[in-house]
């Protein structure tokens, strides 16, 4: 009879510390593929080794987060906990109210030499509701076998909108964002001046007239993947995409293609954090951010994909691709070589005028 | 009539009503199924083409005072209306509602997205600081929400302070409506410009009537107005933007106020509300049109073709013995057992032009290097996956259709001295007819609503009505546009369906 009872206060004594022992499961939102694994690898898998009772659940539907979470908000029912977002997403979330706006110095850790969080992050910081992860850009990219350039090669991005010394069919994002602004560049608008002149109705005609040269030479592409498969089929000799895209074809597949870094086009992706958590999962998704986002974490993922970390204090840290051993330095956008002259995208500005030339840009194509 | 035969037959009523009432049972839990999941949320999306409760919600006093003016060329924004405006748009960015009513008027006007979240990040500026320090300087229960909430509490004070009431009101059921814990809020310091603003413009005897506590804490305020610094409404927010001078803003927000609105209707057919009346977009504007027109015509095209392929393989399938039909059925099921996506990019490596079909031909001769075709990121490239994909659901019901005729048919014509070719026109065709007829109305219906191949493979002008219908939905947010596009594309497609019905009758349509 002792021995009955004493079995059963065991029993009860464990399963009560196995219930306190306040197991999480956080539902992650990223995009998938090589982005997602460098996340895993960097940041989940690490955190989880720390931390045996938060278990994480990936979801891959990053790139209809906007949409999603806006239809649980009016549902009443959240299911996501963090979402991996790029930065006119998180704006977008943060004026409809379904992200949080987070005080990055009282959430993050500083830099190891003691610079704030803020400081750290610097412009990157462009709504008050994204934790920035990475730098990645939008830029061009040429075959180096071309036997009809006649050995010239591309210089900036004009080359682009130049089919008299560069023939051949290029691909282009289907929306007007990037391509607006580099056809205005090669009008010869100023650096400074694109976006007061591609407000104005002349300005817009101008940029149109400039695409207006390529048109017929150019394929339209929805998601990133396209121009990467069609630079290595030969089907187009220049094309825009994701620099991370045009390192894997270099890089990996060994494809005859070169990385034009010229105005190249900075954006943003970070975490943002769903309205309407309850405080325990708010504060789990912040402990993880405090980890995941700190200088040396940023650094890492750089190891597994060609992105570069959005504080300023993780470049010195950033060190080999773990698989190809190559020096992943020289390959991030955010490189002085690379970054030589950059083109800073105004989200701000987009935000107002998206609609209304995406609407206009369309009505172009179809003509 | 015997006592028999009455209960007889109510019997029977009975047992009858009791067997129809099983069978609703049975179907009840599908039909509330279907309703639940299928056409309540239609309905509500539809509904959100004509919704536009926002802007008179979270701007209302802005919007009343619009409403009653005439505004013309020589129309200027006034200190009144800013006022208005001010406290509107204090309560909404509190709240964070300003974001949201700006991206709806910036579908309307590009520019008022930046103008509403700048002013809404600077606002707390006008005037605030000052008050709430002389405020809480004098009282420290100023600074409380218990004290608000008590002054607003009683009719009499409701009475007596009108605006500040609403404000208050207001600025909590919107933190209520945002899911947001009200009894933890701080005052939004708007409130101490309202009251003051508010006080100042009442007759002195206001006060008087109230009970002590707050009519000693009202006349202190009073008592001490001179000290308050006077507030330029329309100086501070011309300060913030000198957009605000610009009657188009104020037109949009006049405009887009009703809580019902044609304008995403108007939109989606190429036109806009303007100062007289609904008016045409210029030229280099439209496109819903357009791509409705063009939508239609290939999804037709897609259908001819369809058929075209389709018919002689049911026809083939239908003569051949059961055993062979199944196994060529199962080669024209197979599409249907491979990702959509997976069959998209095989057609592009076919098609593209440095793809198998440009290199067989230049390798035979047959075009040289430098004209290869276009085939792929076109109209072309549209039709020929499409075509692919929805063939099988062509094939299916014309097979169907095709076993049921007896073969004798065809060869009593024969016997009796028609031509293979007449046999076939006037015994056999016939009575094809209903699969044909199903087959067409299947891929037409399926066809008009398809997104992701056009996407992929249309490039300029190949892609549909669809590819907008989701930009709007899950890249711009414009619900309502999408709400109206899709409205129309779902209207259309019932006519058409009805005209069918009228023409052929759905009777005459089988899908076996």
């Amino acid at each position: 009879m002792k021995r009955l009872t004493k079995l059963v206060a065991v029993t009860c004594s464990s399963l009560l510390l196995a219930g306190s022992a306040w197991a999480i499961d956080l539902t992650v939102v990223s995009w998938g593929g090589a982005y997602s694994a460098s996340q895993v690898k960097a940041y989940h898998e690490p955190y989880m080794e720390l931390n045996p009772d938060v278990n994480f659940i990936y979801d891959e539907s990053a790139p209809e987060a906007v949409p999603k979470l806006r239809a649980m908000n009016e549902a009443g029912n959240l299911t996501w906990d963090l979402v991996d977002s790029i930065a006119s997403d998180a704006i977008r979330l943060c004026d409809e109210g379904l992200a949080i706006e987070v005080d990055i110095d009282e959430m993050l850790p500083p830099a190891p030499d003691g610079t704030p969080a803020s400081e750290d992050f610097g412009d990157l910081l462009v709504s008050d509701c994204i934790i920035p992860q990475i730098v990645y850009s939008t830029v061009a990219a040429y075959r180096t076998d071309v036997p009809e350039w006649e050995g010239r090669v591309p210089q900036d991005i004009c080359a682009m909108f130049d089919l008299e010394n560069f023939p051949g069919k290029r691909a282009l994002e289907k929306r007007p964002i990037n391509n607006m602004e580099w056809a205005l560049l090669c009008a010869g608008v100023a650096k400074g001046d694109v976006y007061d002149v591609l407000e104005t109705e002349e300005g817009q005609d101008l940029a149109f007239a400039t695409l207006d040269k390529i048109k017929d030479e150019t394929i339209w592409w929805s998601s990133a993947a396209e121009p990467r498969q069609q630079m290595a089929d030969n089907e187009i000799k220049l094309g825009s995409s994701y620099n991370g895209r045009w390192f894997d074809l270099i890089n990996v597949d060994g494809a005859p293609v070169e990385i034009l870094w010229d105005a190249q086009v900075f954006d943003i992706d970070g975490w943002v954090i769903p309205v309407g958590l309850t405080p325990e999962r708010q504060e789990a998704v912040v402990k993880f951010l405090h980890f995941a986002t700190d200088t040396q974490r940023l650094a890492d993922q750089a190891k597994f994909i060609s992105y570069g970390p959005a504080r300023m204090s993780s470049a010195p840290l950033v060190g080999k691709h773990e698989t190809l051993g190559i020096e992943m330095g020289p390959h991030l956008p955010t490189d002085p070589d690379n970054a030589k002259n950059i083109f800073v995208y105004n989200f701000e500005w987009w935000a107002d005028y998206r609609d209304d030339l995406d609407a206009k840009f369309q009505a172009w194509l179809a003509n | 009539m015997t006592t028999d035969q009455v209960s007889l037959r109510r019997r029977v009523k009975r047992s009858l009503r009791i067997q129809k009432l099983r069978a609703f049972l049975l179907v009840a839990p599908l039909l509330l199924f279907v309703l639940l999941s299928f056409v309540g949320p239609i309905i509500d999306m539809l509904f959100r083409s004509v919704e536009n409760q926002l802007v008179g919600d979270t701007l209302p006093r802005t919007v009343a005072i619009l409403r009653a003016e005439e505004i013309d060329d020589n129309w200027q924004p006034g200190d009144r209306l800013f006022a208005a405006l001010y406290i509107d748009l204090s309560i909404a960015a509190d709240v964070k509602n300003h974001t949201r009513v700006a991206s709806r008027l910036n579908y309307e006007k590009a520019g008022i997205a930046s103008l509403f979240r700048s002013t809404g990040r600077k606002i707390r500026n006008i005037g605030s600081k000052e008050y709430e320090k002389l405020f809480v300087d004098l009282d420290k229960s100023w600074s409380t929400l218990d004290y608000w909430e008590d002054l607003v509490a009683d009719l009499e004070r409701q009475a007596a302070l009108p605006v500040t009431t609403t404000a208050f009101r207001q600025w909590q059921q919107d933190h209520i409506g945002r899911g947001n814990d009200v009894s933890k809020l701080d005052p939004n310091n708007a409130f101490h410009v309202i009251l003051l603003a508010e006080l100042l413009a009442s007759p002195a005897d206001v006060i008087a009537g109230l009970a002590p506590l707050h009519r000693e804490n009202l006349s202190a305020i009073m008592a001490i107005r001179d000290q308050f610094p006077p507030i330029e409404y329309r100086e501070s927010f011309l300060e913030f933007s000198n957009k605000w001078a610009d009657r188009d803003v104020w037109t949009t927000i006049k405009r887009y106020s009703p809580r019902l609105t044609e304008g995403y209707f108007l939109n989606a057919v190429d036109l806009k509300k303007g100062n007289d009346g609904v008016e045409a977009r210029p030229e280099q504007e439209r496109l819903y049109i357009k791509i409705f027109l063009r939508t239609f015509a290939m999804s037709i095209i897609i259908t001819l073709t369809c058929f075209i392929l389709g018919y002689p393989v049911a026809y083939f399938l239908a003569g051949l013995p059961t055993r062979y039909a199944n196994l060529f059925l199962i080669l024209v099921l197979l599409p249907f057992w491979t990702s959509l996506l997976v069959r998209t990019a095989a057609w592009k490596v076919l098609l593209q032009e440095q793809g198998v079909i440009n290199d067989t031909l230049v390798f035979i001769g047959l075009i040289d290097h430098a004209n290869r075709l276009a085939m792929i990121n076109n109209q072309t490239g549209t039709i020929i996956a499409m075509t692919h994909i929805l063939l099988p659901f062509m094939i299916l019901p014309l097979f169907s259709v095709m076993k049921t005729i007896p073969p004798s048919f065809v060869r009593a014509a024969r016997s009796l001295g028609a031509t293979p070719l007449t046999a076939f026109l006037r015994i056999y065709f016939p009575q094809s007819l209903p699969g044909m007829g199903a087959g067409m109305v299947l891929v037409f219906i399926l066809a008009i609503g398809y997104y992701i191949t056009p996407e992929l493979v249309g490039g300029n002008n190949g892609t549909f009505i669809s590819n907008r219908i989701a930009y709007h939905i899950s890249s711009s947010l414009n619900w309502g546009l999408g709400a109206a596009l899709a409205t129309i594309l779902l209207a259309v497609v019932v006519i058409l369906y009805w005209t069918y019905d009228r023409m052929v009758g759905i009777d005459n349509v089988k899908l076996g």
